[in-house]
């Protein structure tokens, strides 16, 4: 099988990925949304006809305006094709057009800091806060991890050696949000250095603000590097070792190649591959997690505004978080397909 | 490949790890079994129940912490009485005594008596004290409403009651101003200066009855103080104790069923898959692939939200989502067993798919389920913590989750209740790894690769 043949493959199952997903999610919030519409629909008309005067003036008795109201909302709900349930497959193709075309229509209750209430609105603002928070941590933890991983790698079973697993170990079964608590708990009671919410005061108007919003994320960015560059060192450390035994590193050190060379040139170029098929999904797998350390933290990103758009069931920031961070998952995941093939030769030509 | 299963318990054994992890999860059973005798099941309502937490202290730090501090904090204390009867002619006398050391050096924040009296007539109940020093004091009476016939009657003396201070400043004799003092402060107090007497405290709640016999039931003299029990309690004044330790069996449930169930599902799904191959393969694997990608955790917060945030439902998704990854290896395995001959031997024999996969594939993996089972327990408990943290999950269960969920809400990280946060988490972590250790151990001793 040919790499192209390969990547169209896993492009063709990512794109059906995101599609079940989709589905799952309009499967299970489907009957709400078509309550909600509907209700949109009568308001929406309601206040049509009561905001026309002269239609108002038209009727004798508020009965007869009132059949009219309901009678241009049934026609309304028929022109919408609300009148047959969501699982027909005209509604939902539509519907998956819709979210597909990024037309994920007005939220419920939420609104951007800008105040507006379309869905697409909202996420363009707080998307970009997310990639930054979780893009600067997913790199000094892969910097940091590399480094001390070739570390230990370079004296296997030394002290450094042992305390990178251990501390690896522990580090990893704790909860990342539940160290978050503790950072809050450290750095904004016991030395109020940071502050304890991460949403800064002032107005994203405000030149100051971007400013503002590196400050408030210092606490969350240490949370997510202190907790992560652990088990990263630990298996940059497994793949070195591996690559280190090698019959080719054996001839570099026996033609007198200096050590340091050896395991930054050589060795860690040979361990490409896997770690950075793992960064690729491991920064993939930190925004799913998004949501908990952002809900900690208060970080005005797409976690928590998805963990906002839950706790008041507004739908349709539901469906387009959902379809981003699907996205975004399915696009990181893609991408370390990718890399893989250009970082292994082998896999290309085979 | 094949271990007989004497062979992996015997080095399992000989590995410290996996013995510290069976260490922890032994002790993790014991408190669990703690938590079935000593709390029995239906009490699991009270958890969230105001009602059954209001002698307690709010944020009340654990008692152990005045081990450490200089001036010791008053600890609360919940006493319970020593009773005695009397009777002289017509007259009954019950009499109960609470006796407390108090050793703290500042005074407590209230007292309050609690109890329930069954009379007939209009008996009288009556609080008094008797210092260290030896003075005594009446702190308030109270006659109960008559009654002609047998009546009970629940009352509460609270110390903020006027008539208390207005006792002790007639019956003793203290050398300051005592008219801004709060009455609790004063029974306390040194009679020179209004600091702390330390010693022996006798609360002595007396029942007169002069028309037959009376009782008192659920008598309870509570002592306000700032610390309380092994964890301290909460903003809605929970133990945290209780909630820490019944919080024990509910995640080794979650843990193990979440993870015996995706084994046993990807196990079975894997080996089915490799052992059919071609297109039943493809097409359970290309399924097996789409659910790998999909965002779990968006998923589980959506399925929670609208099917059902019963920890059952949870559990159930959790598999849901859990299978994959062994099924992917274990379809692998099969694959590679598949061609040995005494399977090939046994499909010329005739034998139906099932019962080969079922009586001679499967066996073949289990050192590999087993580990698999112990691995992937913490991540079960992990993300159900998470859930729950998030506030979807059924919260009549008090998971540490659920515990860490109150904290949040009350912004105990920010106010530095410290006690609230860490024992929730760190028994989260203390699971997790227990069962890490022992997976570990087992994956080296029965993953060829690993071993050296």
């Amino acid at each position: 099988m040919g790499f192209k043949k390969y990547l169209v493959k896993r492009a063709i199952t990512m794109f059906g990925v995101l599609m079940a997903t989709l589905l799952i999610t309009v499967a299970l919030v489907g009957s709400n949304m078509d309550a909600i519409l509907k209700q949109n629909v009568s308001l929406e008309m309601r206040q049509q006809v009561t905001n026309n005067k002269n239609l108002v003036s038209s009727f004798k008795t508020p009965e007869q305006l009132d059949a009219y109201v309901q009678n241009q909302i049934k026609q309304r709900i028929v022109a919408l094709g609300l009148d047959q349930p969501w699982y027909t497959p005209q509604r939902l193709g539509l519907s998956m057009y819709k979210i597909l075309t990024l037309d994920f229509g007005h939220a419920k209750f939420l609104t951007s800091d800008t105040g507006s209430s379309a869905v697409k609105d909202i996420i363009l603002e707080k998307l970009p806060r997310t990639i930054l928070l979780f893009t600067t941590a997913t790199a000094i933890v892969s910097l940091v991890g590399i480094l001390i991983g070739a570390v230990a790698a370079s004296k296997v079973n030394s002290k450094i050696d042992k305390i990178t697993s251990g501390f690896a170990i522990i580090s990893s079964s704790f909860p990342v949000w539940w160290v978050g608590l503790i950072m809050i708990f450290l750095f904004a009671f016991v030395y109020p250095i940071f502050p304890a919410r991460a949403t800064p005061e002032i107005s994203p108007a405000d030149p100051g603000y971007l400013l503002s919003l590196l400050y408030h994320m210092t606490l969350p960015l240490i949370t997510l590097v202190l907790i992560g560059f652990g088990s990263w060192a630990y298996l940059v450390r497994n793949f070195l070792v591996g690559v280190l035994q090698e019959d080719f590193i054996m001839a570099k050190r026996a033609a007198g190649v200096d050590e340091k060379k050896i395991l930054y040139r050589h060795a860690l170029k040979n361990a490409a591959p896997p770690i950075v098929t793992v960064l690729a999904l491991s920064l993939s797998g930190s925004l799913g997690g998004a949501i908990i350390t952002e809900a900690v933290f208060d970080w005005p990103g797409m976690g928590r505004l998805y963990y906002e758009a839950i706790s008041v069931l507004d739908l349709p920031v539901i469906i387009g978080a959902t379809y981003v961070l699907t996205a975004f998952f399915l696009v990181s995941i893609f991408l370390a397909d990718l890399l893989y093939g250009y970082f292994d030769p082998r896999v290309r030509r085979q | 490949m094949s271990f007989s299963s004497k062979e992996i318990w015997k080095e399992f054994t000989k590995n410290n790890i996996a013995l510290m992890g069976m260490g922890i999860i032994a002790v993790l059973l014991c408190m669990s079994v703690a938590a079935f005798v000593a709390i029995p099941a239906y009490t699991f309502r009270e958890w969230n129940d105001p009602a059954s937490w209001l002698v307690y202290p709010k944020s009340a730090l654990p008692a152990w912490v005045n081990y450490f501090l200089p001036q010791k904090i008053p600890e609360h204390l919940i006493l319970k009485p020593q009773e005695f009867h009397q009777e002289s002619g017509n007259l009954y006398v019950v009499t109960d005594v609470f006796v407390t050391d108090y050793k703290y050096d500042s005074f407590p924040s209230d007292f309050i008596y609690s109890y329930t009296a069954k009379y007939s007539g209009s008996p009288l109940v009556q609080l008094s004290v008797i210092r260290p020093d030896g003075i005594s004091s009446i702190l308030m009476s109270a006659s109960l409403p008559a009654s002609a016939e047998e009546a009970t009657f629940q009352g509460m003396m609270f110390s903020t009651d006027n008539s208390v201070r207005k006792n002790v400043q007639n019956n003793i004799a203290f050398l300051f101003p005592t008219d801004s003092i709060p009455s609790q402060d004063l029974v306390f107090s040194d009679l020179a200066k209004n600091n702390v007497l330390k010693g022996n405290y006798v609360f002595k709640v007396t029942l007169y009855s002069v028309s037959g016999k009376a009782a008192l039931d659920q008598s309870q003299f509570v002592l306000g103080g700032k610390v309380y029990g092994l964890m301290g309690t909460d903003e809605l004044r929970r133990d945290l104790a209780v909630g820490i330790l019944w919080g024990t069996p509910l995640a080794l449930f979650i843990g193990i069923t979440v993870s015996i169930g995706s084994v046993v599902l990807g196990l079975v799904y894997g080996v089915f898959a490799g052992f059919k191959g071609r297109t039943t393969d493809e097409v359970m694997m290309r399924f097996n692939d789409v659910i790998y990608a999909m965002p779990a955790l968006p998923l589980l917060i959506i399925l929670a939200v609208t099917i059902g945030n019963s920890i059952f439902l949870i559990v159930g998704f959790l598999v849901v989502f859990g299978w994959v990854g062994i099924a992917k290896v274990s379809r692998s395995m099969a694959m590679q067993i598949k061609t040995l001959q005494y399977i090939e031997a046994s499909k010329l024999m005739g034998q139906k798919d099932f019962k080969i996969i079922f009586k001679h594939v499967l066996p073949q993996l289990l050192p590999y389920a087993f580990a698999s089972i112990a691995i992937s327990v913490p991540a079960a408990i992990t993300t159900e913590a998470g859930l729950s943290f998030l506030g979807l999950v059924d919260p009549t269960f008090p998971t540490w989750g659920q515990i860490l969920h109150d904290a949040s809400v009350y912004g105990a990280a920010e106010r530095g209740l410290w006690w609230w946060i860490l024992p929730p988490g760190i028994m989260i972590a203390i699971t997790g790894l227990a069962f890490v250790f022992i997976g570990h151990a087992m994956d080296s001793i029965v993953n060829p690769k690993l071993r050296r």
